[in-house]
This record gives C-alpha cells, structure tokens and sequence, in this order.
C-alpha cells in the first residue's frame, strides 16, 4: 500500500492555476524526488499536502484514509511533517525551544528522549541550546528545521530545497543526514531544484513543469533522460 | 519629595504598564492594534465594582471578576469582528477599524446601562493606612497596585517563556505560517491571546478605578491614547518595551506635574515620545524586521 497517494490534485494560488491535475505516490520507506524549475508548483504540492493550501480538485490519500481539506495542525497529528524552503526557523526562539515546538503535537513525557535523540544526531545544535535561534548560520538553521521535524516523529518527511542557499559540502552532509533518517525508517518527498543531488539519493522521481507532472521513472533512468539532463542537470 | 514623586510614578507607571502589555501582546500575535482595549479596561473596572457593591467582595475577587469579564468580552471581539476579516485576509486597517466599532458599541452600551455618573467603590473599601520607607510614604492601596501589577506581569512573562502554550504563542507572534507547520492550532492561539492580553487590561481596569475612585464610562479613552504611545515608545509587539515604556511614561507625566505644571503634562509625556522615536524610530526595544508569511 502507499503511504501518500496524490489523485489528480488542483490547486489554485493567487489566482492562477498553480497545479493543474497531479498525481504522484510514496511508497512506505521510499525517498521520493521531484524536481522541477522554479515556479512549476514543487512547494505548492508540498503545502496542499500539508493542509496549508486549499485543493480545488482531487484527493490527498494518506495511509488509506481521504486527508483532502484537512488542518496543517490534524496533518501534522497524522505524521506528515514539512521542512519548509527557507528553513522558517522561529529566530526569537531558542535553539532549544525551536526543537520543544517541533514535538508540540506530542505528549510531554516523551519529548526528552527525543530531544536527547536529535543532540546526539546534531551536536551543534546541543552545544548552541540556549541560544536564540536567530544565531546560527546557514548550515546549523538547516539542521535544526532538520532536527525539529524529528521532534515530531514524522513517517512521512515533506523537505522543500534543504539545499538552498548552502556550500557544496554542506550539500552533502546535510543529504547524507537525509539519506540515513530514510533509512531508519522515514518516508522522504523531496523538493529540490539541485536535480542532480535529488536525483542521487532518491529511488523514485517526478518532474513538474507548470503544474502537470510530465515525467516519473526511477531515479537511475532520470539522471539518464536525455530531456532532464539538457532541462535540469545543465547537460 | 522627589522620593515621594517617585512612588506615585511608579504606581501610574506599573498600570500603564499592565494595560500596555496586553495591547502589544494582541498586536505582537494578531498584528491587530485593538482600539477597543479601553472598552475593554472600562469594562473590567465595572465589573470588578459590581462584584464589590453587589457581593461586598474582597479586592482579589474584584480583580479576578474583572478580569474574567474583560478577557471574555476580548475573545468576543477577536470571534465577531476580528477574526472573520482574518479569514478573508485583511490584516492590519480593516481590523482595527472594526475595533474601533466595537469600543463604540460597547461604550454605548455601557451608557445605556450605567448612565454618564461616575461610580465609586464603597467609603471603607481600602482601609486608608500607609507605610513609610526612607522618605516615601506609600498607602497600602499603592503598595497593592503596585504589587499586583507587577505580579501580573511576571506571571505572563513566565507563562510565555517557560511554558508550552507561551512558546506556542511566540511561534505564532513570529511566523503564523511556521507554527501552524508545526501542528500549533493557530486559531486557539489567537483565542488564547485575545483573553489572556484583555485580562489583563481588565486588572488594569480595575486597578485604576481604585487607584483614582472613580469609574464611569468614558474612563477608556485618556488610557487607549497613552496605551498606544507606550507600545509605540517601548517597540511595537515588545513586551520589554511595554513595561518599560509605561514606567517611562508614568514618570515623565507625574514629574512634569510635580515639578512644572499639570497643564503641561500631556504635552511633556508626549513630546518625550516623540523625541525618543526622532532617536530611536522603532522604539526603545523595536526592530524593523517585517513579519513574513
């Protein structure tokens, strides 16, 4: 069974037919990648998906059941979390409240665990606890948008552009850090505009132009397609 | 003397302060400047009376009753005028517009009610002793304001910081977007906020009808203009700032009564306003960071 199955989903956005009939799954376990050019809907997808966004067609199936129209907050309870572009870290909060917020659907006894489960995983972020968040730099923000949607123990990870503004070698570290979440178990969507890293550590991918999606394959026949690598792998 | 001036600002101050802190909390998680939190002072002054004459209630219950009615009549104004034109994204103008229909309506309700006489509390309400500290001398009644005010303030302030609910309510003042991503029901935040911040207006409410025995209805408007400059002075949204700036505020009207005139004192206090925004144009504790999302 899939574990997140979009039927046909439109979407409108100021106005403008944003996502005009998409359909696209994850399977339980998979990193999923879609890729796309700026604009083509890729973090419109995502926030439908989190309930951020209204649907004007189609349905969003989660683990069998309709979500379609649901609240961010009923979708997060789910264990769909969104690590959004730009990483929207809480900059007057601390390092470690930011992570607090992160577990907020959840019950207080367990979120010590957690938290100890994250600094063990980004030990920055425990060395930087007390600290407003606004503090750290480009890379650590990534780690806590990162460390925070585990706060949630999230089954299906939404992750919008975690490359975005970072040094190649943050790049891979911080796809590394995906690859090894995935392989403990949680399902990854991911949104990037790097296709070629998306496409690397992904076993499945979409590519979205202006609303449809007009490619799926596996991702080892993507970095292959003549027309994806002349469109997004600059080929 | 000037010890003397300087507990009587300190109980002015440490009201406007409590009423200041509500206001910038609404419009820190709102981004609403909600022109009906005098309406809504007024109301909790009246309300605390009523409980007083009718009940021969105590201070405490009068402050809490106070407060309850002025927290309830918040969460009404976020439900019925607030929130709808939230749902349709109008932010700013349009609600604070609203606000101000609705400080109209419940003033005029409140005449209707109350009548255009000023309402006292009882003769022996607050036993008229005072204490003497170095060259200060403070009644009991001072000394309470004073206390409950700040009281009121810390327990916010540590509400806020250490508690979940708090938190969550400095989440939504930053980015609404990114707390409701974090399964913060955004909604109950906003509801949250709107009665705890009117609460507090409420206690101020009921604190400066006692401070100066007297409650009638228009006794919202004077502190909805000072309200708004301390916000303004102490950085809009800060709640530092609020604290800060009511004191600043308290002091500068009573020693410029003390040692000038008291007809120069609206004039004083808020040229002092506007000398510190010439300075410091978001206020004391104010960024200019916008609010994204």
């Amino acid at each position: 069974m899939m574990l997140l199955e979009l039927k046909d989903v439109y979407v409108n956005y100021n106005h403008i037919q944003a996502l005009k009939g998409i359909s696209l799954n994850v399977a339980e376990g998979e990193i999923v990648a879609l890729i796309g050019a700026n604009g083509a809907g890729k973090s419109t997808t995502l926030n439908a998906i989190s309930g951020l966004l209204k649907t004007t067609g189609g349905n969003i199936i989660y683990e069998g059941s309709n979500i379609t129209g649901h609240s961010p907050q009923s979708i997060v309870r789910s264990g769909i979390i969104q690590v959004p572009e730009g990483r929207a870290i809480l900059t007057t909060l601390k390092v470690r409240e930011n992570l607090e917020m992160g577990a907020f659907t959840r019950k207080n006894d367990r979120i010590k665990d957690n938290l100890d489960a994250v600094f063990a995983r980004f030990p920055v972020l425990q060395k930087k606890a007390e600290l407003s968040a606004g503090n750290l730099s480009g890379g650590e923000q990534q780690m806590l948008a990162l460390g925070r949607a585990l706060m949630a123990k999230p089954r299906l990870l939404l992750m919008d552009e975690p490359s975005m503004g970072l040094s190649p070698i943050l790049v891979r570290e911080i796809f590394q850090i995906i690859t090894e979440i995935n392989k403990q178990g949680t399902s990854i969507l991911l949104v990037e505009q790097n296709a070629q890293m998306a496409l690397e550590v992904s076993r499945r991918g979409y590519v979205l132009e202006t609303g449809h999606i007009v490619l799926e394959d596996t991702s080892a026949n993507l970095l292959h397609n003549e027309k994806v690598i002349h469109a997004y792998l600059g080929g | 003397m000037f010890l003397q001036q300087f507990a009587n600002a300190l109980v002015l101050g440490s009201v406007y302060a409590l009423f200041a802190l509500g206001f910038t909390l609404i419009f820190g998680v709102l981004e609403v400047i909600t022109l009906a939190h005098g309406a809504v002072f007024m109301i909790g002054a009246f309300a605390g009376l009523a409980v007083v004459t009718k009940f021969n209630a105590g201070l405490i219950p009068a402050i809490l009753v106070g407060m309850m009615a002025s927290g309830i009549l918040g969460w009404l104004i976020d439900l019925l005028a607030i929130r709808p034109l939230r749902k349709r994204k109008f932010h700013h103008l349009a609600p604070m517009i609203a606000t101000i229909g609705c400080a109209t309506f419940v003033i005029s309700i409140s005449q209707g009610v109350f009548g255009a006489e000023i309402y006292r509390f009882p003769f022996d309400f607050m036993p008229a002793t005072s204490y003497n500290f170095w060259a200060m001398q403070l009644t009991l009644l001072q000394i309470i304001i004073v206390g409950v005010a700040l009281a009121l303030m810390l327990i916010i302030i540590f509400l806020l910081n250490r508690t979940k609910w708090g938190k969550a309510v400095r989440a939504v003042a930053e980015t609404p977007r990114t707390a409701a991503l974090l399964g913060i029901p955004v909604e109950r935040v906003f509801q949250l906020t709107s009665f705890s911040a009117s609460a507090l207006g409420g206690a101020a409410g009921v604190l400066t009808g006692i401070n100066f025995n007297a409650i009638h209805t228009f006794m919202g408007g004077p502190i909805m203009h000072r309200g708004i400059a301390v916000i303004i002075l102490g950085g809009m949204g800060d709640i530092r700032g609020a604290v800060v700036g009511g004191l600043i505020l308290g002091f500068a009207e009573i020693m410029s009564v003390a040692y000038l005139s008291s007809d120069f004192r609206d004039a004083i206090s808020f040229g002092l306003l506007f000398i510190i925004l010439l300075v410091r144009p978001a206020g004391i504790f104010g960024s200019n960071i916008e609010r994204k999302g």
